[in-house]
């Protein structure tokens, strides 16, 4: 008797969360990954839940209640934590329920589903710790990067040593209720990009924000170009009566529990952390073309360099895309005359880049990819130090500049 | 419909207590019953002065405090008879009432863990143990939505000790126990063979002198049809008459009873303090409701208007308030 509610309850509970659940899964490898966390990690809430998930798939009850029970007791306000102990309670009660089915918003059932699935997906991932394909380049005194997965629902956190990229951590996060690709103002989306995120905002903030909050630079010079408008897309934390908030629930902001946002707030007190938010993540080592781009890419900043300070114009205005814009109307008319004008009359050019880093910029139309550096100019006529930034796009199979401007 | 059978068992079952104390008890309960619940107190505490060890009338002093909401005393009550007779599980189930209302589900589960222990057939303590569980789990889902429901949960909480505690000292209709002949729980526990006749209620035994015993039967049965999902049965209950809840049409009101009733996989109706009003070939039926299925429990006060149509009793409107 007991024996079938257990089927019952984890049947319907995996096809509810239609996960891709299968004995591996349950006996092998999402338990050793459950192994690299403590009680000190503030992911160690997320895999107490998706550990107690996996004992109701094999049907162990009670040790599913006991570790939710621990759970709940760390993290009060965890909803869906409160649901799953319903659910196991229901089948103690004998009256076992389809998942959520406590619940009577199917609203709401979603949220829970789909915030189950992201969680347990993550643990379901065989190689959590790759680096992103777009982190191409950080600068030294760049030590953290964030790339987030709106799909996956996910934040990772990467430590940059001495231009070797490590994974640190990655963390559950809410997007915008109507998902990814921002376009305009309270469309609810949360944009796709590279964007940089300001230290943590001093004044008060109502609770809704929790922990605190890190505007990110939305829109950028790419964003402003295409037409994309709206803004205040934070990264922020969630209210104190609540854990987490569902998988797609925010206006456009980056939504952390204040847990997971405290333990990150050290990779964003710079004030200039990358934040990479696309929808669809890869890996570096999955594709020889996007490591082809990448190399590509840092040779024609070089050759661009040198075909600056050789001032040889043709060559170096050959570098700009058709579609070149900067600062202040500027298309490539406009900066074409301005630096033929500028390049007949200077001599003993020197141009040094210092500090690069590079993305990939996340783009569905076309292979994107920004870089930003220190420039050191000198001239007869001038002497300039600046940090500059560009956007690059792939076009007929060659990297051109699309902007430049100052970073 | 759940503490009456044990209530019952201990008043009949303890048959080496004199038997003047059970005429006395008996006294007492009907005291209780008729709303004098203090000077059922009253009687039953000189009564234990003088009889300190008589542990039916602890039990009974805890039944009426329980139900007059003195629920520390009444555990205290249950707490000694317990310590008198360890391997009687009904005061470890009604402690266990108790602990849940006050939200102390764990102690709960224990008492009737220890009840089940001693009785693993007692369907009683199966039945509240899920309860408990089932009240957690519904705690849960709360605060899974951040339903702040502390209003309507106390409701809920009190109206659910008055379904395990009302119509304690009088029989109750028991919805759908006799379609499960499967349940071998619904005998009583061992120990207390000798109360075995009085484990069977006796026919609701509605308020008014008059009250024509057809009209409870077929209330009765019109319970019994819905706890046991004949959805047939059920309708049959309704007269041709019938006033639908909102004046929809009686087909499409058939077709949503059948649907809601066959949907759950399992239903348990259970009907307290049914009072009868007759009026000729007319009836006025009111009475405590409560209903659990498809993970919904839930408590109303009903009314049904029948009416004799041909010697049978059928229902022409019903009238539920929560």
């Amino acid at each position: 008797m007991m024996h079938r509610l257990r089927l019952t309850l984890t049947l319907m509970l995996v096809a509810a969360a239609a996960l891709p659940w299968n004995a591996t899964a349950v006996d092998g490898r999402p338990f050793s990954s459950f192994a690299s966390f403590n009680k000190f990690s503030p992911n160690y809430t997320e895999n107490l839940l998706v550990r107690s998930l996996f004992d109701i798939g094999q049907g162990k009850l009670q040790p599913a209640l006991n570790t939710i029970n621990e759970l709940l007791k760390l993290a009060p306000n965890f909803q869906l934590a409160h649901l799953v102990r319903g659910d196991l309670l229901m089948a103690y009660a004998k009256q076992p329920q389809a998942f959520a089915s406590g619940v009577s918003s199917p609203e709401r059932t979603k949220d829970f589903r789909e915030e189950a699935r992201v969680r347990i997906e993550r643990y379901l991932d065989e190689r959590p710790q790759r680096i992103p394909e777009p982190l191409w380049q950080l600068h030294d005194s760049q030590k953290y990067a964030i790339v987030i997965d709106t799909n996956r629902s996910r934040l990772f956190l990467y430590s940059n040593e001495r231009g070797k990229l490590r994974y640190l951590a990655d963390f559950y996060v809410t997007v915008g209720k109507n998902g990814a690709e921002k376009q305009t103002e309270g469309d609810k989306r949360t944009p796709v990009g590279v964007y940089y995120a300001s230290s943590k905002l001093i004044q008060k903030l109502p609770d809704f924000y929790g922990y605190g909050a890190y505007p990110l630079n939305y829109p950028n010079e790419w964003d402003v170009r295409q037409g994309k408008n709206g803004s205040g897309i934070w990264l922020h934390g969630t209210p104190s009566n609540t854990y987490s908030r569902p998988p797609r629930a925010s206006d456009g902001c980056v939504v952390m529990t204040n847990p997971d946002l405290k333990a990150i707030a050290p990779a964003l007190s710079s004030g200039n952390t990358p934040v990479i938010i696309t929808d669809n993540l890869t890996w570096q080592g999955d594709s020889d073309n996007a490591e082809l781009q990448r190399e590509a890419l840092m040779q024609t900043l070089e050759t661009w360099r040198k075909d600056w300070q050789s001032q040889d114009t043709d060559r170096y205005l050959s570098h700009y895309a058709s579609e070149f814009f900067s600062s202040g109307n500027t298309d490539l008319n406009a900066w074409k005359a301005h630096k033929q004008r500028i390049q007949s009359r200077s001599d003993n050019v020197q141009v040094k880049l210092g500090n690069v880093d590079m993305y990939r910029y996340p783009s569905k139309s076309k292979a994107m990819a920004i870089v930003s550096f220190d420039q050191d100019y000198k001239s007869n006529l001038l002497s300039n130090k600046m940090r500059k930034r560009q956007y690059w796009v792939l076009e007929n199979k060659r990297w051109k500049i699309l902007y430049e401007g100052p970073a | 419909m759940l503490t009456p059978r044990i209530f019952a068992l201990l008043l009949l079952g303890m048959s080496y207590l004199p038997v003047a104390h059970a005429d006395n008890l008996k006294e007492i309960v009907q005291l209780a019953n008729s709303g004098q619940a203090t000077q059922a107190l009253e009687r039953l505490d000189t009564h234990i002065r003088a009889n300190p060890k008589d542990a039916q009338a602890i039990f009974t002093r805890g039944v009426i405090l329980a139900e007059v909401g003195k629920r520390d005393e009444a555990i205290k009550s249950f707490v000694s008879v317990t310590e008198m007779h360890p391997n009687l599980p009904e005061p470890y189930n009604n402690l266990a009432v108790l602990y849940a209302d006050q939200g102390q589900y764990d102690k709960a589960k224990k008492a009737l863990e220890t009840a089940i222990k001693t009785h693993p057939s007692y369907a009683t303590a199966h039945e509240n143990l899920g309860d408990v569980y089932a009240r957690q789990a519904s705690e849960a889902y709360d605060k899974a939505l951040q339903l702040d429901n502390s209003n309507s949960r106390a409701q809920n909480k009190l109206s659910m000790i008055k379904g395990l505690f009302n119509g304690s000292y009088k029989p109750v209709i028991v919805g759908n126990k006799e379609q499960k002949p499967a349940e071998p729980a619904a005998k009583p526990a061992e120990t207390a063979k000798p109360a075995e006749p009085a484990a069977t209620p006796t026919p609701a035994a509605p308020a008014a002198d008059s009250a024509d015993p057809a009209v409870v039967a077929a209330v009765n049965a019109w319970a019994a049809a819905w706890a046991s999902q004949n959805v047939d049965g059920y309708l049959a209950s309704y007269a041709s008459s019938f006033k639908t809840p909102k004046g929809e049409a009686r087909s499409d009101w058939e077709n949503l009873r059948r649907e809601r009733i066959s949907k759950p996989a399992k239903i348990s109706v259970d009907l307290s303090n049914i009072k009868v009003k007759m009026d000729g070939d007319k009836a006025r039926v009111s009475f405590q409701q409560s209903y659990r299925g498809g993970g919904l429990a839930q408590r109303t006060s009903k009314t049904l208007f029948m009416v004799n149509s041909g010697g049978k009793w059928l229902i022409e409107q019903e009238i539920a308030d929560n």
